[in-house]
């Protein structure tokens, strides 16, 4: 009976301890684990941008202060990446954005078949890239592919698409507006959902036609959700990577190489470490600058 | 009478509209599967061929017999349901924390952790794991994948706890249920819904993801975006086969999006919107 006893009495104590930090005790592991697979690569990466490191040599890093800075300043090559991208960007944002809103406006009226096209649109989004990105370079072939041909359907001469520097980034921009239009759709939908229905009896009974409604009470209404899926699709963007290592790997030369595929190549293709580092932290702090953006608009549309 | 034209113009109008937005999207499938069931010549053909001259499943049968296809497969599943039943098992609890006593802290640094581009992660990641003698194994695919499927998974159940009345713990622990057990036998039945939902969309994007098994697969271990992109389209010039493969990985994930098509669009609004 005595051997009964303290274990009983200890029990309700380590289940005491549990009862009062349950919520941190729940919330640990996963938060260990966030840090060790994110906050410490990001540490590791601010370290090895001021360290000169080389695949598999002997001797420890070397400390080279802000040489690898000053080298990406210096760097032609990724000069050119940070326009690129943000072009890139400004095309693969205000397609979805566009679209993706035209999109939701429809699909938030009821009519027959509904459900299911609203199904066939969203499914770019959960697509495989890889899969997509081969179909879309087989369809962009110059001579044998399917869109050169439609296009001449209706007169227009033959496109070099990604296969000429000064199309590379705009078609590559194509692909990058088809997956990802359902994305903004679903968030501007969302939107729809929750608008107040009061304004738009109002303007009916004032006699406002679709157009007015639209622009004066639909849009402004809508503002900070499509301005929530501008936020979002531009980082997604700027950190776009498979598609366009699929089709193009950067090329015709480095006509589509973005600040992404520039980072993989010098870290994985060049073993570039230390650069590639300090292009990780200079990425980062753009994308950063991205977040905080994200999370100001965020609070101003908590007023619902 | 003048108005019933005019309500008519309407609908064809916007039937019109919703035709054109779905275009794009029912053309690249279309085209998608067209070339991965026409013969070689068809394929090759200009002006390219729509209606075929005949159907074959000879594409399909050339990417099981020209790469280990299978194995392929085996190593994506293995990652995806690795890397999703370890993120539910680490996020849903989390979430739950999270909701409950209002630590949104947290949920700042997954909004970090999801803005990150994936190869910031992956320098160090690949140093790490060649040290560790990690590198090349299931193991490390899966602790990578954690950083799709983790933030994604405790972002969305947070937004799923919230929505659980606490009474009805409450209830259950003047019941003698433990604040643990509460959450076992209350919370999480009725936020299965969003455990799916989540769950399956780890899963999706981890067996889409391509970045981080590029870098840290050996041959042996390579995931199927993977695999298509570097044996297949070294191997096959050809447009059949790839097309077929291209479809082949992409249809488990296409039907599974199918089948929770409406709870996606609640978990991405909650996900998107709420957190």
């Amino acid at each position: 009976m005595s051997t009964v006893r303290p274990s009983a009495r200890g029990q309700p104590r380590l289940g005491r301890f549990i009862e009062q930090h349950l919520h941190t005790l729940m919330i640990l592991p996963a938060a260990l684990a966030l840090l060790l697979i994110i906050a410490f690569p990001l540490a590791y990466s601010l370290w090895m941008a001021v360290h000169e490191y080389s695949m598999g040599a002997t001797t420890p890093p070397l400390f080279v202060g802000a040489a690898n800075y000053l080298e990406l300043l210096r760097n032609q090559r990724f000069q050119e990446t940070v326009p690129r991208t943000f072009y890139f960007t400004l095309l693969g944002v205000a397609g979805p954005v566009l679209i993706g809103t035209l999109g939701a406006l429809a699909f938030t009226r009821t009519f027959p078949g509904r459900g299911i096209l609203r199904t066939i649109f969203t499914l770019p989004m959960m697509a495989t890239p890889v899969s997509i990105a081969l179909i879309w370079q087989m369809m962009f072939h110059p001579q044998l592919g399917v869109l050169n041909y439609l296009l001449s359907l209706v007169g227009i001469p033959p496109q070099k698409w990604v296969f000429a520097s000064t199309s590379v980034i705009p078609t590559l921009s194509l692909v990058e507006t088809w997956q990802w239009t359902p994305f903004v759709m679903l968030i501007v939908l969302g939107g729809l959902a929750s608008l107040p229905e009061e304004p738009f009896e109002a303007a009916r009974i004032d006699g406002a036609s679709f157009l007015q409604s639209l622009c004066y009470i639909t849009l402004p209404l809508l503002w900070p959700y499509i301005m929530v899926a501008i936020v979002l699709r531009s980082i997604d963007a700027l950190k776009s990577f498979d598609i366009i290592y699929v089709i193009t790997q950067g090329g015709p030369g480095t006509a589509s190489e973005t600040i992404n595929i520039f980072l993989y190549l010098q870290a994985f293709a060049f073993y570039n470490i230390g650069l590639a580092s300090a292009v990780v932290v200079v990425f980062f702090l753009i994308i950063l600058a991205m977040s905080v953006a994200l999370l100001l608009v965020r609070r101003r549309t908590s007023w619902q | 009478m003048a108005v019933k034209p005019r309500k008519a113009f309407r609908v064809l109008l916007f039937a019109l509209f919703v035709l054109l937005l779905l275009v794009p999207t029912l053309f690249f499938f279309f085209w998608m599967i067209s070339l991965s069931i026409k013969p070689d010549a068809d394929n090759l053909a200009y002006p390219p061929v729509f209606i075929p001259s005949g159907l074959t499943l000879k594409n399909y049968l050339s990417v099981f017999e020209s790469s280990p296809f299978a194995r392929y497969a085996m190593n994506s599943l293995i990652v995806a349901v690795g890397s999703t039943g370890l993120a539910l098992l680490l996020g849903v609890p989390a979430a739950y924390g999270i909701a409950r006593s209002a630590r949104y802290g947290v949920g700042l640094f997954i909004l970090v952790a999801r803005m990150t581009p994936a190869l910031s992660y992956l320098i160090p990641w690949f140093l790490l794991f060649q040290r560790l003698g990690l590198a090349n194994t299931y193991l490390a695919l899966i602790l990578t994948h954690l950083i799709i499927g983790l933030p994604l998974i405790i972002w969305i159940m947070i937004g799923f706890f919230e929505d659980v009345h606490r009474d009805l713990e409450d209830a259950a622990v003047i019941d003698g249920c433990s604040r643990f057990g509460s959450f076992l036998r209350v919370a999480m039945p009725l936020t299965r819904p969003g455990i799916a939902v989540s769950g399956i969309l780890a899963f999706i994007f981890s067996w889409n993801n391509f970045i981080f098994a590029v870098v840290l697969a050996g041959p042996r271990l390579q995931t199927l975006p993977v695999a298509i992109f570097n044996v297949l389209t070294f191997e096959q010039i050809n447009w059949g086969p790839l097309a077929a493969a291209a479809l082949l990985v992409t249809a488990p994930v296409l039907i599974l999006a199918m089948m929770v098509q409406r709870h996606i669009i609640t978990g991405l609004a909650a996900g998107g919107l709420k957190g």
